[in-house]
């Protein structure tokens, strides 16, 4: 009876409801903790480029000057690491998958600098010129007094 | 004796998702000989140990294969903790044993899915993967990922399962075995694949032991050896005994993977009920130093790690010996004196993964 031993899931097929879903009528539920794509929340950005430095696939570029955080979609393999290595937990990984696009491309984002932030620069670049001014000074006396002593 | 001539099989074939070639000698219909060759997908995964460093190259080594892709991770954190000294928390050591039954359920039924496949069964081909969506779909609530999961770190795991996702993995996992049996029944009870694998590619213990085969496929040749037994992760905690089947043929791989399947339900079930709380991860800090060699069981075998680290950032030597390598040679055994129209569903009982084997 090797027909029958069928007939209770054959009649079990034709009555269920399909297991695929209607795609793209129909959007995907990703699960919460999906691990989709790697947003930055900018503003919180230090631009230390420790994701950019432990990025496995070298996905991620930042300009420590013009406070660019760049992100290349294409080769991101959502392995989370970055996310991990923030130090102010600037990175995280979302749900939703990157579209499919005819060429790599990269997304860029930029920090902007606030009052405080842009204060809080030029006095830590007026420190910098200050401290190489007295270093330079120093040095200079230090070959004055040698030519002294010669 | 009738003319011998050399048909060559793959690297793409129908029937073999695998890129591997191998030169089958044949006479009338019968197969005398058969040449394997690999290389078509050599991705340099090991070269890659030179220029990243240690941690980054725990997400590397995951994307060695799809399929068996935490296996890879946990087998290299864990060689690289065990070098280096680090004590993980218990926790850590349940959810990676529970992570690592779950891709071996997947992996399982993909392959029961492709086995369908092989032989003509196309609906069996389906349903089987019908029920692999649902451990899928486990697999990414918990981690993240449907199936590279990314949660190995150095110190532990990067993610914890809470009672609510405890509560829907044990009650989908309920639905699944009831779907297993199902497919168990029509893999196992069915004239027509009952035709088609009895009998087919018979390797006896003595050869299967001699070739140095592993995993179900030496298994199901009576062959009693499970990595799973050395005791690694809290694989010594529970309670389990590995499945094996005498005959050696197609037949009693089906089986014994068909049995496995239910073993790592009951397995992540124990798992469980003894997980104790705490942490999930400890910080590591320093560079690895020295030499280790660490045997883990992955779905398909058992696969060797071996590390060589000189308290740089950057490892000196990585190897990894994955198990579809052993087997083949327990293949290319198999394949002689077989029918010419088998060798598609016998390459596929040794479940191959050359993308693994290739690096």
């Amino acid at each position: 009876m090797a027909i029958m031993k069928f007939a209770p899931t054959m009649l079990k097929q034709l009555f269920q409801k399909p297991v695929t879903t209607k795609y793209p009528m129909e959007p995907i539920q990703y699960p919460e903790g999906s691990r989709g794509h790697v947003v930055v929340e900018i503003q919180a950005c230090v631009s230390c480029s420790l994701c950019a430095m432990s990025c496995p696939c070298g996905a991620i570029q930042v300009d420590r000057k013009e406070k660019t955080w760049t992100i290349n979609r294409f080769d991101c393999v959502q392995c989370g690491y970055c996310v991990t290595v923030c130090p102010p937990k600037a990175l995280s990984i979302v749900p939703g998958y990157q579209t499919p696009g005819e060429e790599k491309y990269s997304v860029t984002e930029q920090h902007i600098m606030t009052e405080e932030e842009k204060q809080k620069a030029l006095e830590a670049e007026a420190k910098k010129q200050a401290a190489i001014k007295a270093a330079m000074e120093k040095k200079k006396a230090a070959e004055a007094a040698a030519k002294e002593t010669k | 004796m009738g003319k011998r001539s050399v048909v060559p099989f793959g690297p793409q074939h129908p029937v073999l998702p695998e890129p591997v070639h191998l030169d089958l000698v044949i006479e009338d219909e019968k197969v005398i000989e058969a040449i394997p060759n690999i290389g078509f997908i050599h991705r340099g995964l090991e070269g890659l140990t030179e220029k990243r460093d240690f941690k980054q190259m725990t997400y590397v080594i995951e994307r060695t294969c799809g399929i068996c892709s935490f296996g890879h991770g946990m087998g290299y954190v864990e060689t690289l903790e065990k070098m280096m000294n680090v004590e993980v928390p218990s926790r850590a050591k349940y959810l990676r044993t529970i992570w690592a039954e779950m891709a071996r359920i997947h992996s399982h039924l993909l392959w029961l899915g492709l086995m369908a496949d092989a032989f003509g069964f196309e609906s069996l081909f389906y349903q089987a993967w019908r029920v692999r969506e649902r451990v899928l779909d486990l697999q990414e609530m918990t981690t993240g990922g449907r199936i590279i999961f990314s949660v190995n770190q150095l110190g532990g795991v990067l993610r914890d399962i809470d009672s609510e996702q405890e509560k829907v993995i044990l009650d989908t996992l309920k639905d699944v075995q009831k779907d297993i049996k199902t497919i168990a029944d029509s893999f196992l009870m069915d004239y027509s694949v009952e035709s088609r694998l009895k009998g087919v590619g018979i390797l006896t213990k003595e050869q299967a032991h001699d070739l140095g085969c592993c995993g179900p496929f030496a298994r199901a040749s009576g062959l009693n050896y499970d990595m799973r037994k050395l005791g690694y992760e809290a694989y010594g905690e529970l309670d389990f005994e590995p499945i094996i089947s005498r005959e050696g043929d197609s037949f009693a791989r089906c089986e014994c993977r068909i049995n496995e399947l239910y073993q790592s339900i009951d397995l992540i079930r124990q798992a469980f009920s003894k997980m104790p709380s705490g942490d999930i991860a400890v910080s590591v800090k320093g560079n690895p130093t020295g030499e280790y060699f660490n045997r883990i069981e992955q779905p398909r075998g058992e696969a060797i790690y071996y590390i060589k680290a000189n308290g740089s950032k950057k490892l000196d030597r990585f190897r990894l010996r994955t198990p579809t390598f052993a087997n083949l040679a327990g293949l290319c055994e198999m394949l002689k004196n077989c029918e010419y129209s088998d060798v598609g569903v016998l390459a596929l009982t040794i479940d191959p993964c050359i993308s693994c084997t290739e690096r």
